[in-house]
């Protein structure tokens, strides 16, 4: 009895959270921006490094936000593996030996580092770029480790930590050190942009794929004891 | 009207669907899956409206990207959490311990299955 | 020099991420001394520039609003970034010695600890909608990781619950964005305000407000949302707690001001000031009470941040169409009420910290006698409680006086209630665990002793708290300072 009236709840709730947003779409739809941003961003690309838009807003116009978001991806890697108390991530258990497998990997891995290398360099003038990159990275890398090839440099040590940093330091080190010249903080030399631009996407791709592994493969099995403080 | 408003309309479709899902669910990968779904709706609106307003927006589509890093970031941080969460004490959902009898033993001990 | 100050403002929590990530423990608590230091001084002198100068934007790559993102530096945010500088700085030399330095994990402490400090710098300097989006979730994810750090079940039970009521108010808020980015086309919030002025139909961005208040409000714990606070707040490491109570939680009730002072007067409605307003009202009542009845030391302090979150949301009634000077009294009362809130939570829960580690327990019967042997601690979790309580000449007595005047001048005389009530349920409180406390009878005879260093830094914070009603007359100036010339230079 408590469960159907839970579900007419929650039934009501969200048909009314649903008009009030089909509402505020349909009021919003019919009319016009006060500003015009697709303008003053076409306007503006020239000055960016790229001719990817989209690659423009993310790397270069919001690059405060793209910077922050890979931090939001360190934190998650370290949170993963910071529960994940083992000496070795790798579980011998979940190592396969099938022929079929290794013939298929054999195919498979190399397309997709090419593939990932593509996307990545694609990102300057057409869709494409370090996260689909990174994300295309990771796919192969979850393929070798579930075909059980052994992949040391994921075993939490300074290697892997290492790897999840570089990215975000690197980013943040062009970021720095345009501030140090004087100008502001995040803003590249325009003949330098670029060149930054595809640096940072390269390193990026790899942390993104790292991150992206790291969190796949922190599969916990540990049994280290911690009293806890707030328990009873 | 613009076929664009149609996927911001479609876009508020889905994020009911993901809040129901969310609000109802008790078992935690599923309600995880019910973010995500909620998530696309938000990305979809975002895109859509835009879009209709003033055409291929590059804007909204680098936020969109931003947002999809962080909300793959937060799943994935959630998946680990919660699996580890499973395997010390056997459970699924956050019901409230006071209320039910203690769980049956977690694969705590047992060697994890391969297949979980 | 201002260039610099800020470089080093958002540069040093994020470059220190980094360092400690890859340090053991040990090195990585040296590293973030030194950088606790830099931190201190870089936000010291940033205030000592707005006070002097009025604030500023800051436009990150040299791109102007609405292209790039903009910074907002004014008297408020650089009260906030000064006020996170001192209760971050006093949580990390709490944790380098309260923290096990032989326990592997806790080395990701530093760097999540610096995240959460470099997250919460963006969500008082944003001035973009969709930037303060990232900054919330980077606050979110760096605060859940330290609640699951050790990863034991309870701890990631809660840790769960809190991501996902964090993930679901980070949702709502940022489908507001969407919304409001297709109205106006713009994410700055100054650039909306403006455009708010030039009378266009804004119809529909009365909900997108609604949905960025109820995001934010989940994610600040407002009664009826408070749930998952408890648990987190009460089940992480000591100073963890300090952190999430003290700071994280007023980053999304940040915003939500914000929000609220740009667009309120037009987007806003009535009935939607006065909701928050009842519903703060009842989180005072509700939490005080929970505090009351809760048996376990941390849970009790946890529900009383519940309370105090609830006299923060009386901001949004006591603005709602009045006139300019009331405004500025109700805002100084909610800055004054967040400084004292954040230092007085924070030597709570660092002494409760050295109490728990002192008997061994986090039962509020097991401090019997304990009175006899960390007085000091238990003294400064007192000095705290009086200006949770509201008495004088605390920072919380400031904050209530002036909450009771902008509540007299527009005559919404039923707040005198919530700010009366909740006092005495504080007073309840706190004298509940003192009582344990005093209590002769003990049958435990040997006792921990944490080290002084340890005892020290929630003393410092609990006077910094009693202190703030007599230094209120400087911090609330700056503050004012920016207001009146809002949009800076």
């Amino acid at each position: 009895m408590t469960r159907v009236l839970a579900i007419l709840t929650v039934t009501a709730v969200c048909f009314a959270f649903l008009s009030g947003l089909v509402y505020s779409i349909w009021q919003i739809g019919a009319t016009t921006t006060p500003v015009d941003l697709p303008a003053l961003l076409a306007g503006n690309l020239d000055d960016s490094g790229v001719e990817n838009p989209v690659t423009a807003v993310l790397l270069n116009f919001r690059s405060y936000d793209t910077l922050l978001e890979i931090g939001v991806l360190v934190i998650a890697g370290i949170a993963g593996i910071s529960v994940a108390k083992t000496s070795s991530l790798e579980d011998p258990e979940l190592r396969t030996s099938d022929e079929l497998l290794y013939a298929l990997q054999r195919w498979l891995v190399p397309l997709t580092l090419l593939l990932a290398g593509y996307l990545l360099w694609a990102g300057s003038d057409r869709p494409g770029g370090a996260f689909q990159a990174g994300a295309v990275l990771a796919a192969s890398g979850v393929l070798m480790r579930l075909g059980g090839i052994p992949m040391d440099f994921l075993r939490p040590g300074l290697m892997l930590r290492l790897g999840l940093s570089l990215g975000f330091s690197v980013f943040l080190l062009v970021a720095v050190a345009s501030a140090l010249s004087g100008s502001r903080f995040l803003a590249y030399p325009p003949e330098m942009a670029r060149t930054l631009i595809v640096a940072i996407e390269t390193v990026l791709t790899l942390s993104i794929a790292m991150v992206l592994l790291a969190l796949f493969v922190s599969a916990p099995i540990n049994n280290a004891e911690e009293p806890e403080e707030g328990g009873s | 009207m613009t076929p664009f408003l149609l996927y911001a309309l479609a876009g508020a479709a889905l994020c009911s669907i993901g809040l129901f899902g969310f609000i109802l669910i008790s078992h935690l990968l599923r309600k995880l899956l019910a973010f995500n779904l909620m998530g696309s709706g938000v990305f979809l609106v975002m895109v859509g409206l835009a879009q209709h307003r003033s055409g291929p927006d590059p804007v909204p589509q680098a936020l969109v990207l931003t947002g999809i890093v962080v909300a793959i970031a937060a799943t994935a941080l959630a998946v680990v959490l919660i699996r580890r969460y499973y395997h010390l004490s056997g459970k699924t959902s956050l019901e409230d311990p006071a209320q039910n009898p203690p769980p049956a033993p977690g694969p705590r001990q047992a060697r994890e299955a391969p297949h979980e | 020099m201002t260039l610099w100050l800020m470089a080093g403002l958002l540069f040093t929590p994020l470059a220190w991420a980094v360092l400690t990530l890859l340090t053991g423990f040990r090195r990585g608590r040296a590293i973030t001394w030194l950088g606790i230091v830099i931190q201190v001084l870089v936000s010291l002198a940033l205030w000592a520039v707005v006070a002097a100068e009025g604030g500023f934007q800051y436009p990150l790559g040299g791109w102007q609003a609405p292209l790039g993102i903009e910074l907002r530096m004014d008297g408020l945010a650089v009260t906030f970034v000064l006020l996170t500088a001192l209760v971050a700085a006093a949580s990390g030399l709490h944790a380098g010695f309260y923290l096990d330095p032989d326990k592997d994990w806790h080395r990701y402490f530093w760097p999540l600890f610096w995240f959460l400090w470099a997250g919460l710098n963006v969500v008082w300097l944003g001035n973009d909608l969709f930037n303060l989006y990232v900054g919330l979730e980077l606050i979110s994810l760096a605060a859940v990781g330290l609640v699951a750090l050790g990863g034991q079940s309870e701890a990631l039970r809660a840790a769960i619950r809190y991501l996902m009521a964090a993930l679901l108010g980070s949702l709502a808020y940022l489908l507001g964005v969407a919304l409001f980015y297709g109205q106006f086309g713009s994410l700055s919030l100054s650039g909306i305000a403006s455009a708010l002025n030039q009378d266009i139909a804004v119809e529909g961005s009365g909900f997108a407000l609604i949905l960025m208040f109820f995001g934010l409000a989940l994610k600040t714990a407002l009664f009826p949302m408070h749930r998952w606070l408890p648990p987190a707040h009460g089940i992480a490491r000591s100073p963890v707690s300090a952190l999430l109570s003290a700071l994280v939680v007023k980053g999304s009730f940040y915003i939500a001001a914000r929000l609220w002072l740009e667009l309120g007067a037009t987007l806003g409605s009535l009935a939607l000031a006065q909701l928050l307003g009842v519903l703060g009202g009842m989180a005072v009542f509700w939490g005080g009470w929970q505090a009351f009845r809760h048996s376990k030391l941390k849970q009790v302090v946890a529900y009383s941040s519940v309370a105090q979150i609830g006299y923060l949301f009386l901001l949004f009634p006591l603005t709602w169409n009045t006139t300019e000077a009331v405004i500025i009294q109700a805002q100084q009362a909610m800055t004054l009420q967040v400084i004292s809130h954040a230092l007085a939570k924070a030597a709570m829960f660092l002494s409760a910290g050295n109490l728990i580690l002192s008997v061994g327990s986090n039962r509020l019967n097991a401090l019997a006698g304990v009175s006899h042997f960390l007085p000091f601690s238990l003294f400064s979790f007192g000095l705290a409680g009086v200006s949770l309580m509201g008495l004088p000449p605390t920072g919380g007595f400031a904050a209530k006086w002036l909450f009771l005047q902008a509540s007299l001048a527009t005559g919404q005389w039923w707040w005198l209630v919530v700010l009366l009530g909740g006092g005495l349920l504080s007073a309840a409180y706190v004298f509940r665990v003192y009582r344990a406390s005093f209590v002769e009878d003990s049958d435990i005879d040997h006792f921990f002793h944490p080290s002084r260093r340890l005892e020290i830094i929630p003393m410092i914070l609990a006077l910094l708290s009693l202190g703030l009603g007599l230094m209120a007359e400087p911090v609330l100036s700056v503050m004012a300072l920016a207001f009146a010339n809002g949009e800076g230079t």
